[in-house]
């Protein structure tokens, strides 16, 4: 007989036309402009959503196959971290600081990650940048669980882990992350995805994550180390969709380059303001220190960006605005937010300390211009203090900057002994902001960051005390109020690290496991 | 345009003046003194004579630097949005044009914070 018969199973070119491309359709029932509501108003224009380049081809049943691969390891070591005791294996119970850092202050970016690339992924009308946007919807939230997951052994014995998802809609450092994530999701699908697709995934990654993964491995700390790993194909898939994204919006039409410039420009600025969290962590929190922030920075954003920004001159982009400001504070930024956090230690939910001796030297030698001059006689001045009995902890709420919401800690360019102080008037109100980037943000879309959340503002409205809580009541204490409000445990979760009961519990129990007595 | 939207787009702002309960936000940094590592957010009520804020409030929160009790009033240096500003104890803030979120600094010539270091 000579029935035709089709091939049994596709290639891996057709499954991939398939079930990617072969899933959408023109809308009839509705337009497609309301199917698709958010496809232009940021003025973005693609003409041709076929010419998306998908550089992995992947599909989903391959994805799921994959990732599953990964869970099933990372969980036997993640089981064997538990079971062996790891958390008493880290250098020193001042690094479990750092992890709460962690999961405090980026793990719930995952979680808003998946949110944003899901919604992104949605919005677009083209079907290639859909699937890719929905894969990586789902390795955030993957990397949102395993996060949590891996964090949740240090929750049973360590102080500053039991509320995060609370706290990040209250405490007032976590306003920082929390506000550029939340910039993000409320921008356009497009915007969203050169903010974090583009500027944060590709151009500012490594800054994140190699500082804490490397930091966990040089501390002894592996399950954090493997959450690091288990996340690492993934996000080599992201940065490639994140390069992708802005070659594709910029081949598609000349009127786009400004617009994806501005978004560049502010992102990069967004991003890295918020790294100054993690250039403090490198610089003060970890005991085995792995290198210093100038150094990543130069490494990670002057080389590696530096080439990158080479390979879209031929878009005619431009590197990101105020980089040669960003080169004069490296050498003082992560000094500068330590001294924040160490005035602000009763209202925070990890531990600081001054630095040991050792620790100073080693900062003195990786920060020749600045820390000797500048840093170690307020440190030194901080110590003895302390030892008198006379800890400074600052009680007055500090001012914010409007735009990145992190207090007005950064100095002038060029100048490290005078805040650095900007403000703008705007419809009968002043906005005041800690630089030239955080100010021109604000002005292109004021709109947008006059409703700013302010912590500190916020306070005193008196929105941030609990139900049927009197400010008014005779001895009211606001910071206690404040704290409640938190949920922050005072006397355990907050203030020095020295007398603190995770650093009593951990030389206990580590005493337990080394020692006969 | 004032924000990117798909719609008409129009806020209050968060922090207006009629949210602070009868206070106005100022904010007061003292220069060369990172010690405090950022400058402070006050909320005053508008009808407070400027010497109290001086008098009854700086030191509760400068006290703790060496520097502060040497502070001699007459010789500090004042400015307002950045310019040259002129205080005068007796007069309240609303006298004086203090208006709400508007930011002060102050200089003290001849006290640089720790052994110097703007500290």
């Amino acid at each position: 007989m000579d029935m035709k018969v089709s091939k049994k199973k596709l290639g891996l070119k057709e499954k991939y036309q398939h079930m990617t491309r072969g899933l959408g359709w023109e809308t009839t029932y509705q337009s497609m402009d309301e199917v698709f509501p958010y496809a232009k108003y940021e003025g973005i224009k693609i003409h041709d959503w076929d010419k998306w380049e998908d550089p992995f081809r992947l599909t989903m049943d391959s994805y799921w196959k994959y990732q599953a691969e990964k869970e099933r390891k990372f969980y036997a070591i993640i089981d064997a971290h538990a079971q062996n005791n790891g958390h008493l294996s880290v250098t020193d119970a001042r690094y479990i600081n750092a992890v709460k850092l962690f999961l405090n202050g980026i793990s719930p970016l995952e979680y808003m990650a998946h949110r944003g690339f899901a919604h992104a992924g949605r919005q677009f009308p083209g079907v290639g940048p859909r699937v890719a946007c929905l894969m990586q919807s789902l390795d955030e939230i993957r990397h949102a669980q395993t996060q949590i997951h891996s964090l949740s052994n240090y929750n049973k014995y360590y102080n500053g882990f039991h509320e995060y998802r609370h706290m990040l809609e209250r405490v007032w450092y976590l306003s920082v992350p929390r506000s550029f994530f939340d910039d993000a999701i409320t921008a356009g699908p497009f915007e969203f995805m050169v903010a974090i697709g583009f500027s944060f995934e590709y151009v500012l990654t490594n800054l994140l994550f190699v500082p804490f993964v490397s930091g966990a491995a040089y501390n002894g700390d592996m399950g954090t180390m493997t959450f690091g790993f288990s996340a690492q194909s993934d996000e080599a898939r992201h940065m490639t969709l994140g390069l992708e994204v802005i070659k594709f919006i910029l081949e598609q039409d000349p009127d786009n380059l400004p617009i994806v410039q501005q978004w560049i420009d502010k992102w990069t600025w967004r991003g890295y303001r918020v790294l100054t969290l993690v250039g403090m962590m490198m610089d003060y929190m970890l005991p085995k220190r792995i290198m210093s922030w100038k150094e990543a920075w130069e490494v990670y954003f002057e080389e590696n960006g530096g080439a990158l920004f080479k390979d879209l001159a031929r878009y005619g982009i431009r590197p990101p605005k105020w980089l040669d400001q960003i080169e004069k504070d490296k050498d003082h930024i992560s000094h500068q937010a330590w001294a924040v956090f160490y005035n602000y230690a009763a209202a925070c939910n990890f531990h600081t300390w001054i630095p040991t001796d050792d620790e100073m030297d080693w900062l003195s030698q990786k920060y020749p211009n600045s820390f000797d001059k500048y840093y170690r006689p307020r440190l030194e001045f901080w110590r003895e203090e302390a030892k008198k009995g006379n800890r400074f902890y600052n009680k007055t709420l500090p001012m914010l900057c409007q735009t990145c919401q992190i207090p007005m800690l950064f100095t002038e360019p060029g100048d490290p002994t005078q805040i650095c102080y900007r403000e703008v008037d705007y419809k009968d109100n002043k906005y005041h902001f800690c630089s030239d980037g955080c100010k021109e943000i604000f002005e292109h879309e004021p709109e947008k960051y006059i409703q700013s959340w302010l912590p500190v503002h916020q306070i005193y409205q008196g929105n941030c005390f609990n139900e049927g809580v009197d400010p008014t009541a005779e001895g009211f204490d606001p910071l206690a109020a404040v704290l409640d409000y938190y949920h922050l445990n005072f006397g355990r979760d907050n203030l020095d690290f020295e007398g603190s009961e995770d650093q009593k519990n951990f030389d206990a129990w580590r005493g337990m496991a080394t020692k006969n007595t | 345009m004032g924000v990117a939207a798909i719609k008409e787009y129009t806020f209050e702002p968060a922090d207006r003046l009629e949210n602070f309960h009868g206070n106005q936000l100022l904010y007061i940094g003292w220069d060369q003194h990172l010690l405090f590592a950022a400058p402070f957010c006050l909320p005053m009520p508008p009808a407070m004579r400027f010497g109290d804020i001086v008098e009854k409030v700086l030191p509760g929160i400068y006290g703790y630097h060496p520097d502060f009790a040497q502070i001699d009033w007459s010789k500090v240096e004042w400015l307002k949005s950045g310019q040259p500003w002129q205080a005068d104890f007796d007069k309240t803030l609303a006298e004086l044009g203090l208006k709400h979120k508007d930011a002060l600094r102050f200089r003290t010539p001849g006290l640089n914070g720790i052994k110097g270091s703007a500290s």
